[in-house]
């Protein structure tokens, strides 16, 4: 399974189809076990991201981190956020996560 | 493809012959829609405005799309006693040279007389809009909307490109493309401002982005829907990345807020955030809220993106569905009309995508019925809202010519 790099300067590759964990992925010609399950069109770590570290897809910025996250981890509102506006989901809404 | 369009009287060429049926007010919301489902025909749809306060917006709203050019005749219903000026209304759409008629449900003999008297109207106002004549189409006669609803992490990388090709398409053969909602170009408004055809327009492009940041910061929400995040999208600036690419390639030549008709070709920004102090709520309540606004700028059909899987369509112009998510498709084939979502699975490529949106544009301005129009969808809503006219910056090449 490889994961789709959007722009070269990309730190994070979006799945054109869901991983399980246990799964080999290829990420940059490196093969390794996905550590969890993620879906489809989700996103995971292209190398290891620091706390604060901007995440780049598109080749434009689109959040921060807030947690560290290891190369293949899933990268969501668990350890990255909006650098602009709090989302919010069904079970949290307006708390910003 | 030749697209056989009607002529109207003020010589605007429509792609769709629809008797609107229009409530002043929610008190008249029941007559109006049980005169078009009495009416039985796929031509005849309900448009209206619930609020019994006047309001500027709604006005012009009304009265560009009562004088839309898919748009050959209209019925007001009014109870009687709400705000909403029907005596500007009814001048506007007169003054277009289009059939229009006025029902008072106070004066007509209230519910009972009113719809048995506006399936009568609705007949005279049908035999005259089947008098306008059929003429030749140009693509560059089209006005084309664009907005996404539902968004994943799919919707960027599929349906909003492949819509943008489409647009660049469009665009080059002359017609004019409209994107919109600023809140969802929140994180793009750098890179959009670069695109303005003059530095003026792109200082406007960007303002209207902070707006769109003020505005959304007050409310307390971004435009983010739990569904985005649950589709994999984690911020409002990614959701806006993938948004913005519905716009495509092309220069941006102006700015329009609703109700304002595009004056050339090319592609446009449709402001649909509120001046002044945030008021009357939410800008844009639902997707629909959207659409109407794009009609309401002259919108002969709107290509709607949807990674989690929208089903609506719209009074007045036609709405084409692009899905952008592979297994969405699968289960929402029905409501769908195209699958770029295959873009995912290596079925299809972004330029075949954009190219079949753009045929079937043509197909569906030719008369091909979407399936959202199958279905019979026809949405509708509007709410209150206030806007300033646009500034002198916002249409560089009007200025010009």
């Amino acid at each position: 399974m490889k994961p789709i790099l959007l722009h070269p300067d990309d730190n994070v590759l979006v799945l054109a189809e869901p991983i399980h964990a246990g799964q080999t992925i290829e990420i940059d010609g490196q093969s390794l076990v996905a550590p969890g399950d993620v879906a489809v069109g989700h996103k995971i770590a292209r190398r290891a991201l620091a706390i604060g570290e901007k995440i780049l897809k598109y080749g434009a910025p689109i959040g921060s981190m807030t947690a560290e996250a290891a190369v293949g981890a899933h990268v969501h509102m668990h350890n990255m956020k909006s650098d602009y506006i709090a989302s919010h989901t069904r079970l949290a809404t307006g708390e910003g996560q | 493809m030749s697209i056989q369009g009607y002529l109207r009287a003020d010589g605007r060429k429509g792609i769709r012959n629809v008797v609107a049926v229009a409530y002043l007010v929610e008190c008249a919301h029941h007559v109006a829609r049980t005169i078009v489902t009495r009416s039985d025909d796929p031509d005849v749809h309900l448009i209206g405005f619930p609020g019994c306060y006047p309001n500027a917006y709604a006005l012009k709203v009304m009265q560009a799309i009562g004088t839309h050019p898919n748009i050959g005749g209209v019925l007001l219903i009014s109870l009687g006693c709400e705000s909403f000026n029907r005596e500007a209304l009814r001048a506007a759409i007169a003054a277009s040279g289009r059939p229009v008629e006025t029902l008072v449900i106070q004066e007509s003999g209230g519910t009972a007389e009113t719809i048995r008297k506006g399936a009568e109207a609705v007949a005279r106002l049908k035999g005259v809009a089947d008098q306008t004549p059929r003429v030749a189409m140009d693509v560059s006669e089209l006005v084309i909307g664009t907005i996404c609803g539902g968004s994943d992490g799919t919707s960027g990388i599929t349906a909003n490109p492949a819509v943008g090709r489409a647009f660049d398409r469009l665009g080059a053969a002359g017609a004019a493309c409209v994107f919109e909602e600023t809140g969802e170009l929140v994180g793009c408004e750098k890179i959009m401002a670069d695109r303005a055809i003059t530095p003026e327009l792109g200082e406007e492009l960007e303002a209207s982005v902070r707006k769109a940041e003020a505005y959304y910061t007050v409310m307390g929400y971004g435009s983010f829907a739990p569904g985005n995040a649950e589709g994999g999208l984690t911020t409002q600036e990614e959701k806006s990345m993938g948004a913005y690419s519905k716009s495509g390639s092309a220069p941006i030549v102006g700015i329009l807020k609703p109700g304002d008709l595009p004056p050339t070709g090319g592609l446009y920004l449709l402001d649909v955030v509120p001046d002044g102090e945030v008021r009357f709520g939410f800008p844009n309540i639902s997707d629909n809220a959207e659409i109407v606004e794009l009609i309401a700028c002259g919108a002969h059909l709107t290509l709607f993106t949807t990674g989690r899987g929208s089903v609506v369509g719209s009074a007045v112009s036609p709405v084409i569905k692009v899905c952008a998510n592979p297994e969405t498709y699968r289960k929402l084939s029905g409501d769908m009309d195209v699958d770029a979502g295959r873009i995912m699975e290596g079925r299809g490529t972004l330029d075949e995508v954009g190219d079949e949106i753009f045929d079937l544009v043509l197909s569906v301005a030719g008369g091909r019925r979407t399936v959202s129009e199958a279905l019979g969808h026809q949405e509708f809503i509007l709410t209150y809202k206030a806007f300033d006219p646009i500034g002198p910056a916002c249409l560089p090449l009007r200025r010009a010519s």
